[in-house]
């Protein structure tokens, strides 16, 4: 019988171990007492911990992109279009993926070094043994955090993009902020919102799932925190380009039918 | 099976002395590597028992298979009268009410001040409604351990030896029947060391409570077992009291008490 490779047997055990990680979440979530005032909190630390850092991204992506996609747009006299197209590669593309890259990095590496820190200095035992469901208090709260603040942070990093890209325009042309949004809102379908705003939910899942999981299970001293760090970042970048690549897929079919 | 070679007179069992703890064959493998091999040891009340043994024998194993932490591969545990292996989550939760752990790494929440530390297993258990005085319980058990002062500070700001006493506080705070030390003395100077193991005397004085203690540290044993048992090769290699053991002629017991 052919043997698999030792690294796609890796990559298939870890795979599965991730998959019945995700499914005790769902089964915690709704079993028990939830854990209210920790997962306000970390609401508040995850949303708010990311939302200067995706702001500035935000403004600076929507600067540039307007400003290097301008000479192109005159050159095929569609420099009015400018507005709609800035629009659409923000709202369908642009923002919930830089969004959530940046959110993998600032909030995937964080949960799971403090998960990772947890484990190694025996603080999860500790709670399993003072009578708390550490998964619930832990994992559950962080994951659901994270699951519903990236559509709130991929909202406003948007809104804060297109403000950007109206100072490109008005580098070299003068328009009215109400003028930029309108020709923006109206170029915009309901099959450009919702996919994209789907999506960044599955983004958030991934991120804070893939943090905990690398956290919880670090065990081997202060080595394997950075490690669960740098891997959880890894990892839901990677599952982020996935899932985009998915939903694409989903959605062009969808639209399609439509 | 190993003779008991080193056996001596164990502290006799008093009428007033009931087992609070009885281990039978209890065994445990990681992998090919044998850590219990059919240990068997009983924990009377009020009774400080030393579990001793070279780094590796299996000691944390020992205890965190007692505490429902790790899942033994065969034998029972009977903890207050209750089979461990066979107690469902919530019956298990409230056994834990019953006995306190004091982890080798102290196990404080990082992210909480030593009040909040305190108050989380008390605002987790039923043991506690809502006309509970919690702070009075807290400021009870840092007055207990010396430490009301450091009531508002974090974990990080304190000495080793203050984490030690703040982790013993938060065990004490349910005011257990028994309580499991995982190698209290680690970490510490000698004089610090003696410290914590004189507040362990006053702690079972106090309250009255069986102590289970997992340690290599010779000042550990004589300050505080009143019944050792030494763990060689994951068996139970030799039992009896401090003189007896340190009397041994045996070369293995010898090499504990040179």
């Amino acid at each position: 019988m052919m043997r698999l490779p030792p690294y796609l047997q890796q990559f298939l055990f870890e795979s599965g171990r991730l998959f019945r990680f995700s499914m005790r979440f769902f089964q915690e979530l709704f079993r028990g007492r939830f854990e209210t005032a920790a997962f306000f909190s970390q609401c508040y630390q995850i949303g708010n911990k990311s939302l200067p850092l995706a702001g500035i991204t935000g403004f600076i992506m929507g600067l540039v992109l307007t400003m290097q996609l301008r000479p192109n747009m005159v050159r095929y006299g569609a420099e009015s279009e400018l507005p709609a197209m800035v629009g659409i590669a923000i709202v369908r593309e642009i923002g919930p993926v830089i969004t959530a890259l940046i959110f993998a990095g600032k909030i995937g590496s964080s949960i799971g070094a403090e998960l990772g820190s947890m484990s190694v200095t025996e603080q999860i035992d500790a709670m399993e043994v003072s009578g708390t469901n550490p998964f619930k208090y832990l994992v559950v709260t962080r994951t659901l955090a994270a699951t519903l603040m990236l559509p709130v942070l991929v909202l406003l990093t948007d809104g804060i993009s297109l403000y950007g890209s109206f100072l490109g325009v008005n580098v070299h042309a003068s328009t009215s902020m109400r003028f930029f949004f309108k020709d923006v809102m109206d170029n915009l379908a309901f099959y450009d919102v919702v996919p994209a705003v789907l999506k960044t939910y599955f983004f958030g899942f991934a991120v804070g799932i893939v943090g905990c999981y690398k956290g919880y299970h670090a065990t081997k001293g202060t080595e394997s925190v950075g490690m669960a760090a740098n891997s959880a970042v890894v990892v839901s970048s990677l599952l982020i380009f996935i899932i985009d690549l998915l939903v694409v897929q989903v959605s062009d079919v969808l639209n399609i039918i439509g | 099976m190993q003779t008991q070679t080193a056996q001596a007179t164990a502290m006799p069992v008093t009428r007033k002395q009931q087992p609070v703890i009885v281990v039978r064959d209890l065994c445990k493998a990681f992998g090919d590597n044998i850590v219990l091999d059919r240990v068997n040891l009983t924990l009377y009340t009020e009774e400080n028992l030393v579990v001793l043994g070279r780094s590796g024998s299996g000691k944390s194993v020992l205890i965190k298979c007692i505490i429902g932490l790790m899942e033994p591969d065969s034998g029972s545990i009977e903890v207050l009268g209750k089979n461990v292996q066979n107690l469902n989550k919530l019956e298990l939760d409230q056994l834990r009410a019953r006995v306190g752990f004091l982890f080798q790494s102290n196990a404080l929440y990082d992210s909480m001040t030593v009040r909040e530390n305190l108050e989380f297993p008390l605002r987790r258990h039923w043991l506690v409604d809502q006309h509970t005085d919690v702070n009075a319980l807290v400021e009870e058990a840092l007055d207990n351990v010396g430490l009301l002062s450091a009531i508002d500070l974090m974990p990080s700001e304190l000495s080793g030896g203050m984490r030690k006493r703040i982790a013993l506080a938060r065990t004490l705070i349910l005011k257990p029947e028994i309580i499991l030390y995982d190698e209290p003395t680690t970490g510490l100077d000698p004089i610090t060391g003696r410290e914590i193991l004189l507040l362990m005397n006053d702690v079972r004085r106090k309250y009255h409570s069986a102590s289970l203690i997992i340690t290599h540290d010779r000042m550990c044993i004589k300050i505080t077992a009143d019944r050792i048992v030494l763990l060689h090769n994951g068996q139970c290699y030799a039992e009896g009291t401090y003189e007896a053991l340190k009397n041994s002629e045996d070369p293995i017991v010898k090499n504990f008490f040179q």
